[in-house]
């Protein structure tokens, strides 16, 4: 058991502490996509080896070898100093570690370092209205005509589609093969004609969402990734990366301790909300599973640098407890206020922005997408416990 | 970075499983709460009784992880054994107190000498049990010692001094208290001006005894609830109704998955609280009686939710999964329960007011 990083990485923390300390000024503070303020911060970031690190250099990356300590060390120091860590997104978080594993040489030039500069920005089409949890079972249909994908079907849940340049969409360009097997990897642009996206109004009153109708969309032959009918497995490679993102406890941690301040300036009855025994006991339940997560994500983290270590299991229950476990911290948050804690929109006794009635929601969101819990129990017991299948059932006909 | 345990210490984990896969099957256990006895002597051989303790006195001087790694063993094959009162709490009370006490550490350290922890008017007297105190002597009485039937007694009075009292001191009655846990004992001690040894007044030192003692009981739940989890997995993968196993249904496989997800976080919390105990002594209060607080609420989800995965079968002897079912829900109440230990949690950050 050593819990430090050693001097080495020590050295680099406190390289990154000066770098954000003598940079932070020119960090953008809720900049609207590709403004200028973005992109230069995003440039002055990859320059440094803060953002895009890994990737190679000619495709836009700053290049260095792949370091799991280096890469908690940016992300600790620019959390702790809540200053702008570069943009995310799916195109960056997704598509870039797909076109790096199974995208052409051409494709990797054409579309990684725009995405990286944050000039170029992607939606991703997997889910359907049909095809939600059993998102093999997809029907949007891509047929090739000449040199040209013709594409029609629905897509929904797909956030930023109106803000996109580009979407990675799943389609079904096999029909007559195994639901798996017949599934492409297809990328266009949004603006080609016979695209409709329709905003998706959630129960946080914003639209994080939209539906994205395809109608005869043509797509040039070539913007494929992967070969045809292999779309399933390169969508699954993604989706590794997108569950690891869920329920990160250091984020959790930092919402605890904005939780403990409020309960420490909140009041009812004149009584300081953390004064009140049963809400300051369900506070310690939180920080104690909050406490159990970072014990967790430590173990992770130690077996993604140490070969010898297994900690698959550990891994696997992340999105599950953690998303449950935000949704819970926020909902106390809620509870601890009362009718304080309902107050929305432009109400003039709105705190922190309204931001707990809208995280409670947007963690209930979180808990259904990206794999829902009951699919999150279904790996684990899968996966984890090596507990069968249940039975398929023939369809009825 | 490392966060895990390191080659010598899966290998103690392998050595002490090992033993006890043989010495503390269910066969075994069913006859030790029958008919008492336990399997300290065979632990004693194996080193487990002088893991803690200096090699100037004697000891391994390991780390309260190692120690940790024991507790789990113990948990897992819910085996009788005066480990954490003897090897852990006593050991560390010594230490922390400082002076000459290589005469009972070397005892300790053989396995000759046994010891109880009777610290619970530290914890939460109960029925109106009280424990006053000269520098020499006490009177009163204390409930719910932490093991019984020991050589020597580990006893804070009811204004957190810690003492030592020998079995045979003058004045001393024991009464033995039955509780649901068979694997483990318990008692009552009565005092009239019995004499003691005043060990410490620091309440620094009491305070890292409970925070170890619990740090071990969340081991040893940890241990127990893993095994049932095992055990729950292993009924659902053979049992067939409707023709297939039940751990092909969703209702049964997301029981089991819930149970998993609580307690993989356990074994990184317990780790972490362990080594915490030795490295950040400023944050053991806090780690451990979080640690303790939470590995016993999903202990006592796991208890239940793996006894019915077993259906019927899980409340009847015949299973003996009552057993662990038990040892959770011992060590959630000894040295403090979940809502006392989330209380002290609190008070530790400083937010009672």
């Amino acid at each position: 058991m050593d819990l430090s990083y050693g001097p080495e990485y020590e050295r680099f923390r406190q390289e990154t502490r000066e770098f954000i300390a003598s940079h932070k000024d020119q960090a953008p503070r809720g900049a609207g996509m590709k403004s200028p303020e973005l992109l230069n911060w995003q440039k002055l970031l990859i320059e440094n080896g803060y953002t895009a690190r890994t990737i190679p250099k000619e495709y836009g990356g700053y290049g260095a070898e792949p370091d799991i300590l280096v890469s908690r060390i940016i992300a600790e120091e620019f959390a702790s100093a809540q200053v702008n860590s570069g943009l995310g997104g799916q195109g960056i978080s997704m598509l870039v570690p797909t076109l790096l594993e199974v995208g052409t040489e051409e494709q990797k030039k054409q579309f990684i370092a725009p995405t990286l500069r944050g000039e170029m920005i992607w939606c991703q089409g997997y889910s359907e209205p049909g095809a939600g949890s059993d998102l093999a079972s997809l029907r949007t249909a891509a047929v090739l005509d000449g040199d040209e994908w013709v594409v029609n079907g629905q897509k929904i849940w797909t956030s930023t589609a109106q803000h996109a340049d580009w979407i990675f969409c799943l389609v079904r360009t096999e029909p007559d093969a195994p639901k798996h097997k017949g599934i492409s990897f297809l990328l266009f642009r949004m603006d080609t004609p016979g695209i409709e996206i329709r905003p998706l109004v959630d129960m946080t009153g914003v639209a994080n969402f939209n539906e994205v109708f395809f109608t005869d969309v043509r797509v040039p032959k070539h913007q494929i990734v992967g070969e045809r009918g292999q779309g399933w497995l390169v969508a699954n490679a993604i989706l590794g990366h997108e569950r690891d993102s869920l329920g990160n406890p250091n984020i959790t941690l930092s919402r605890l301790n904005s939780l403990i301040e409020l309960m420490q300036s909140e009041t009812s009855g004149g009584e300081r909300l953390i004064d009140n025994p049963v809400y300051r006991d369900r506070l310690m339940q939180i920080q104690g599973r909050v406490m159990a997560m970072q014990c967790n994500d430590l173990r992770v983290l130690s077996a993604r640098v140490n070969n010898d270590q297994d900690a698959r299991l550990a891994r696997m229950i992340v999105k599950l407890q953690g998303t449950e476990l935000r949704h819970d911290l926020e909902g106390l948050a809620i509870d601890a206020m009362g009718e304080m804690g309902l107050a929305y929109d432009d109400n003039p006794y709105l705190r922190d922005h309204g931001s707990w009635q809208s995280q409670y929601m947007f963690y209930l969101g979180l808990i259904i997408g990206g794999g829902t819990s009951q699919i999150q129990k279904n790996i684990i017991s899968e996966r984890g416990l090596d507990m069968p299948r249940e039975p398929k059932v023939e369809k009825a006909s | 970075m490392e966060f895990g345990l390191s080659e010598e210490q899966n290998l103690l984990a392998r050595s002490v499983n090992g033993f006890l896969d043989n010495e503390s099957s269910l066969d075994k256990v069913r006859g030790f709460a029958a008919d008492g006895g336990d399997v300290w002597k065979g632990l004693c051989e194996l080193g487990v009784a002088a893991l803690l303790i200096d090699e100037s006195a004697g000891g391994l001087g390991l780390s309260m992880l190692d120690a940790a790694i024991v507790a789990e063993a113990l948990g897992s094959h819910t085996a009788p054994a005066p480990f954490i009162s003897t090897a852990v709490m006593l050991p560390l009370a010594l230490k922390l107190a400082g002076g000459d006490h290589d005469a009972l550490l070397a005892g300790l350290a053989s396995g000759a000498t046994t010891a109880a922890a009777a610290l619970a008017q530290a914890t939460g007297a109960r029925n109106g049990s009280g424990v006053t105190s000269t520098n020499t002597s006490l009177s009163g009485n204390t409930l719910y010692s932490l093991d019984f039937d020991t050589d020597v007694y580990l006893v804070a009075d009811s204004n957190r001094r810690l003492f030592l009292v020998e079995s045979d001191a003058a004045g001393l009655r024991r009464q033995n208290l039955a509780t649901i846990d068979r694997t483990r004992s318990s008692g009552e001690l009565k005092f009239d001006n019995t004499p003691a040894k005043l060990l410490s007044e620091d309440p620094a030192v009491l305070q890292g005894v409970l925070n170890a003692g619990r740090v071990m009981l969340a081991a040893d739940t940890l241990g127990a609830a893993q095994n049932m989890l095992d055990q729950a997995v292993e009924y659902a993968r053979q049992r067939e109704q409707f023709n297939r196993p039940i751990a092909s249904f969703q209702a049964v496989k997301h029981m089991c998955a819930e149970m998993a997800a609580g307690l993989e976080p356990c074994r990184a919390m317990v780790w972490y609280a362990a080594h915490v105990l030795d490295t950040q002594p400023e944050e053991a209060t806090m780690t451990a009686a979080h640690t303790k607080a939470h590995v016993s609420e999903v202990g006592k989800f796991i208890a239940k939710t793996a006894t019915e995965v077993h259906g019927g079968m899980g409340f009847t002897d015949l299973v003996g999964l009552h057993y662990w079912f038990k040892r959770i829900g011992f060590n959630r109440q000894l040295l403090g329960g979940p809502e006392g230990l989330r209380e002290e949690a609190a008070r530790a950050q400083n937010l009672v007011s």
